[in-house]
């Protein structure tokens, strides 16, 4: 009974109009909830702070200090005042507590059928794979279908945010944290990176891409193969913008976290033991599953290894890709 | 009070500092202090003890097979060590309130002595860890040998037939922070004490100026006390 | 009973050849290594104005920064650097010894009608390694910096290459400096209080600055091992926090909080106190709910230690845990609430003049209003997880922490300003002032709540377009703050030299402090005097001879 109040308040007031000032829009059910909670928050501190301004605002005129006027000793303590006004906080605190409660737990159990997606945080980017084993920088999902994100971290801590869910979670290195949604209209919705995690740390976004019935299933089918419908250095490319490569390597020769890929491919490079090699297939190839193996001198060990998450194809098209990149 | 605070400036001891009325005031305020401070020591210990509360909850796995490691009669012979020298920690306290001087200056020598053993069994534990790779995260690397340190560690556990549980050095690294800690409590212990003995020498303590041996020993105590939990929590899990 | 010092005489009347703590001792090693009470208090308000002036020119940094959606003056890993030094430097440098250390610290003994402290030696030695603390902090901004935030959550800390390791330890050693004051504290109000003062005659400044010690004792020692837990991980390796070793970062968080959240109340705390000695001098009104507002206090001090996991409601906690969190986090919110009313109903019916200490009073009331109302978002869990580290929350700890605590300290600032230096300050550019200061903290922190409730994350160097909008009037509102903290300061050092003489107790408050000289001699009090109700404000008269207050002649055997 009690737990439909919230939607059956939201169905009769208007919010939409009056959330837009405060709130983004309202992109699944469960916002909805969320704002009906915080407006009637947003309700209850307007009035309580309203109460106290326009008490101390009235005494301040009122009693202001005049010549000649002492001060006057009304009772220094009132105890049926003082409980009134411990016992009617604390019962609005109660209340909202419940809210509070209860609507979390809907946002945090989710349906058996849920559609899965891993996701993956790593600095300074969302990587999602799809069952088909698809890996986009960008979270697709079907409308109207509770879809349920498994996260993990390749680094440090990451925050998954989506505003207009309402939805949050903490993507911790070393162990697996889910969110889960069912979006009702089509459309795109942005996703924020909120645990600070360095340079790129407000940089680390990525778009929800909400599709109308039966789209999704296409745009998965189309994307499944595409790396072998492309010629391999479109291929590479592609990859190399969506699949973390961008972050610390450019391809102008710039400076950044790892060695430029510009020219890149059969130069010749001293590591940081010492030993000299020539930038060649094999040497990527390792580059990419063990990048600890070998550091190329100047640079620190901190790429993550990408064993399992680029398939042996991929692999092949980033290095034609790279041939490309010549000076 | 009142009365008292009219003395100011008159027949004051000269242990009395300037801010006190009377001596019994600054011995209460001086106790009040000094447990205070023991309460902070004990919750900087607590935060260590939560650790240790939270990986052995979680991995109960790595506690039972490394504390094998440890070298149970060197533990036990610290803990009779340390025990001893509460006893004669707080002998000197009494011996300090009756005003004698000799048996004072002889029972906190053999109390700093007891610390100083403490310390040498300590330095050949952790010698013997550091010869058998025994030590904490990135340099745990254990040699062969330090399977037999153990009485009932399996005899192939070298690395290529390795059989114990991931992350070993998870205990390695609690024991070495926490009895690390301890043991820079001991030397801090060891100062004041030492102070307190060259004071002692000195005469400057009488039963009505005690304190500082009276402070000195709560502080002991305290630090024989968390050993107290340290041994059978490291050394004696079941 | 004679000779107890009656509060009919005057202040003034307090030997006047007694010289000052100000004349006693030239030099700068006279001040360095100083055991007065009152000295201690004074180097510790120029340590803290100090690092208020360096947090705030960050916060202008940051500001001026977020003027532009992209970069504006700076690079992001400045930008990371600047954030955590504003951070690092107001919470640990400033605010937390704001109130105890500085105003606590030069009060406390004369509300105490006291000499000094129980331990001057350790009191010198807290404000030593206060200093010491803050020498590595900028030894560590002059390598770089951290760019950790000031929380140092691992396995970031744990992995950077920015300077965090002095920064760190200088935090850490800062925590003994503030273990040190909380014990001095404790021990001095248990022993030092003077005849007529129970617990329950004692001024609520003291209520509160006694339960702030308590959680200065209690929850400090954890961060101390908490931080040396960051550096040996970092140094040596430990690997307790880092999960490729099996460690758990997550667990960095519960102890960080444990002391971070009571933390909190360690700042706020003392400002309740300020603010219940000034609201009632100041309406010439007895405080109303003497009991309630310290039982308050004690009770938020207890509930302080068990509200830290709402930090960590998306941390992956368990709901389990983020439940019981959610619903003591919202028992605090009562004491907080019960203080609130009983300051607003010490006005009604008082006399009151705004006076730069109760302009501060008022701005404290109604801006820690607005920041306890917007924690009921934050405790709520459904709508906790949107507005989590988003710039609500920003917005909101800025509003209990710059419009709360630093309100309160302004106010106190000014109330005991002619205490601690002997002079009066300009009232009229005071209160122009503080005008500024709250016009412009309102424009700059309820455009961050409307951004962040909309969406935008906090910690951010690069943002959304349509963010623009809020970050500038945040930026000009920044701006005229600093504006008016200039003339705060411009007016202040005028005041050292060519302020009025103050009398003895300017404002008319019955506390203890007040019944020495302005400033007081260094022994404080030739005879401890006898306590009455701290809040009898009745025989106070104004003498306009004196410029300031003075008992009424055929009241004072009512009060002795």
């Amino acid at each position: 009974m009690i737990h439909s109040i919230p939607a059956v308040l939201a169905s009769l007031v208007p919010l939409r109009a009056s959330n837009a000032f405060w709130l983004p829009e309202e992109g699944t059910a469960a916002a909805g909830q969320v704002d009906w909670l915080f407006n009637l928050i947003l309700g209850i501190s307007v009035f309580f702070f309203a109460l106290i301004a326009v008490l101390t605002i009235y005494f301040l005129l009122r009693y202001r200090r005049r010549q000649g006027i002492e001060a006057g000793q009304p009772p220094t303590h009132h105890t049926w005042l003082e409980i009134t006004w411990t016992v009617i906080p604390t019962i609005i605190v109660i209340v909202i507590f419940y809210f509070g409660f209860t609507g979390y737990m809907d946002m945090k159990i989710a349906p058996e059928n849920a559609l899965e997606i891993q996701v993956t945080g790593q600095k300074w980017q969302w990587l999602f794979s799809y069952p088909n084993g698809h890996v986009d920088p960008d979270l697709h999902v079907p409308v109207d279908q509770p879809v349920k994100l498994i996260m993990t971290s390749e680094d440090v801590i990451h925050g998954f945010f989506i505003p207009d869910f309402r939805q949050k979670m903490d993507v911790v290195p070393g162990r697996y944290s889910t969110v889960w949604f069912n979006v009702s209209r089509p459309g795109k919705h942005i996703i924020f990176c909120t645990q600070y995690c360095g340079r790129g740390h407000s940089d680390m976004s990525a778009w929800v891409v909400v599709h109308p019935p039966g789209e999704y299933e296409k745009w998965l089918t189309e994307v499944g193969d595409e790396i072998s419908k492309l010629p391999p250095a479109e291929a590479g490319e592609k990859l190399y913008l969506t699949r973390g490569c961008k972050q610390c390597h450019t391809i102008d020769g710039g400076a950044s976290t790892g060695p430029s890929f510009l020219g890149m491919f059969g130069r010749s490079e001293t590591m940081k033991d010492g030993a000299k090699l020539t930038v060649d297939e094999n040497y990527i190839r390792e580059a990419i599953i063990d990048p600890q193996a070998k550091i190329v001198a100047g640079y620190q060990p901190v790429m993550p290894t990408y064993k399992g998450k680029l398939k042996d194809n991929e692999i092949t098209v980033i290095i034609e890709y790279l041939k490309t990149l010549k000076r | 009070m009142q009365e008292s605070h009219q003395q100011h400036g008159e027949h004051r001891s000269a242990h009395l500092a300037h801010q006190f009325d009377t001596l019994d005031q600054q011995y209460q305020s001086g106790k009040l202090g000094i447990w205070i401070f023991l309460v902070t020591e004990i919750l900087l210990f607590a935060g260590l003890f939560c650790v240790y509360a939270v990986y052995r909850a979680n991995h109960p796995d790595i506690f039972i097979y490394a504390h094998r490691f440890l070298n149970k009669n060197l533990g036990a012979l610290n803990t009779a060590v340390l025990i001893f020298s509460s006893f004669t920690m707080a002998w000197a306290v009494r011996a300090a309130q009756l005003g004698k001087k000799r048996a004072l200056v002889n029972l906190l020598a053999i109390t700093l002595l007891c610390a100083f053993i403490f310390l040498g069994v300590k330095y050949v534990e952790y010698q013997n860890k550091w010869k058998e790779g025994l030590l904490w995260g990135t340099h745990y690397h254990p040699i062969e040998e330090a399977a037999h340190a153990g009485e009932a560690a399996p005899a192939d556990s070298a690395e290529a037939h390795y059989t114990g549980p991931p992350n070993v050095h998870v205990f390695f690294g609690i024991y070495f922070l926490m009895t690390g800690l301890h043991a820079l409590h001991i030397i801090a212990g060891m100062a004041i004490i030492g102070w307190v003995l060259v004071k002692a020498r000195r005469g400057a303590f009488s039963p009505s100026y005690f304190y500082p041996v009276d402070y000195a020993g709560l502080y002991w105590h305290l630090v024989d006390l968390i050993w107290i939990f340290l041994f059978p929590l490291l050394y004696l899990i079941r | 009973m004679n000779t107890v010092s009656s509060p009919a005489t005057p202040a003034a009347a307090e030997p006047e050849h007694a010289a000052s703590y100000l004349q006693d001792g030239h030099g700068i090693k006279s001040w360095i290594m100083t055991l007065d009470h009152k000295r201690i208090g004074v180097l510790y308000l120029i340590s803290i104005l100090a690092a208020m002036f360096l947090g705030g020119l960050f916060a202008m940094l940051i500001r001026t920064e977020l003027l532009t959606p992209t970069k504006t003056v700076m690079e992001a890993e400045t930008y990371n650097r600047v954030f955590t030094l504003h951070g690092a430097i107001m919470i640990f440098l400033f605010i937390i010894p704001g109130i105890p250390a500085a105003l606590g610290n030069f009060v406390l003994p004369l509300m105490l009608g006291a000499r000094d402290v129980a331990f001057p030696r350790l009191n010198r030695l807290s404000w030593h390694l206060y200093v010491i603390g803050a020498l590595f902090a900028i030894y560590s901004l002059i390598h770089g910096g951290a760019d950790t935030g000031w929380t140092f959550y691992t396995p970031y800390s744990t992995t950077t290459t920015s300077a965090v390791v002095p920064i760190v330890f200088g935090a850490f050693i800062l925590g003994f400096s503030s273990i040190l004051t909380g014990l001095n504290f404790i021990v001095t109000i248990h022993r030092f209080r003077p005849p007529g003062m129970g617990w329950f005659r004692m001024p609520l400044f003291l209520w509160a600055l006694y339960a702030t010690a308590i959680i200065q004792v209690l929850a400090t020692p954890v961060l101390g091992i908490t931080l040396l837990l960051l550096i040996v991980e970092r140094v040596l390796g430990v690997g307790i926090f880092d999960p490729t070793l099996g460690g758990d970062p997550v667990l960095f968080q519960h102890f960080f909080w444990f002391y971070s959240h009571p933390a909190v109340y360690i700042m706020i705390l003392p400002a309740m106190g300020v603010i219940s000695e000034l609201v009632s001098t100041f309406s010439r009104k007895h405080i109303f709910g003497y009991k309630a507002i310290a039982y308050s206090s004690v009770a938020i001090a207890f509930l302080s230690f068990l509200v830290w996991g709402h930090h960590m409601f998306v941390s992956g906690q368990s709901p389990m845990a983020n439940m019981i969190f959610s619903a003591l986090t919202f028992s605090v919110a009562i004491p907080s609430a019960v203080k609130v009313f009983n300051w607003v109903a010490t006005m009604y019916k008082g006399s009151i003049k705004m006076d730069a200490p109760m302009t501060y009073t008022v701005a404290f009331i109604l801006l820690f209003g607005i920041g306890g109302l917007t924690g009921l978002f934050l405790g709520a869990l459904a709508t906790d997880v949107h507005l989590h580290d988003t710039y609500f929350v920003v917005a909101h700890f800025h509003y209990t922490m710059m419009g709360g605590v630093l309100m309160a300290f302004m106010g106190g600032l000014h109330y005991w300003w002619p205490k601690i230096f002997g002079r009066m300050y300009n009232e009229k550019l005071a209160n122009i002032a503080s005008l500024m200061i709250v016009v412009g903290f309102n424009i700059t922190f309820l455009s961050q709540f409307i951004m962040g409730s909309l969406g935008m994350p906090r910690r951010y160097y690069n943002y959304r377009p349509e963010f623009e909008s809020y970050h500038q009037w945040s930026t000009a509102g920044a701006y005229l703050q600093a504006i008016g903290f200039i003339l705060v300061a411009v007016y202040l050092i005028h005041s050292l030299r060519r302020g009025r003489l103050a009398p003895a107790n300017p404002w008319g408050s019955a506390t203890l402090e007040w019944r020495c000289a302005s400033p007081p001699p260094t022994e404080n009090f030739a005879q401890q005097p006898t306590a009455g109700d701290p809040y009898d404000l009745k025989p106070l008269v104004f003498d306009p001879k004196l410029g300031g207050f003075t008992y009424r002649a055929e009241s004072a055997e009512g009060v002795a």
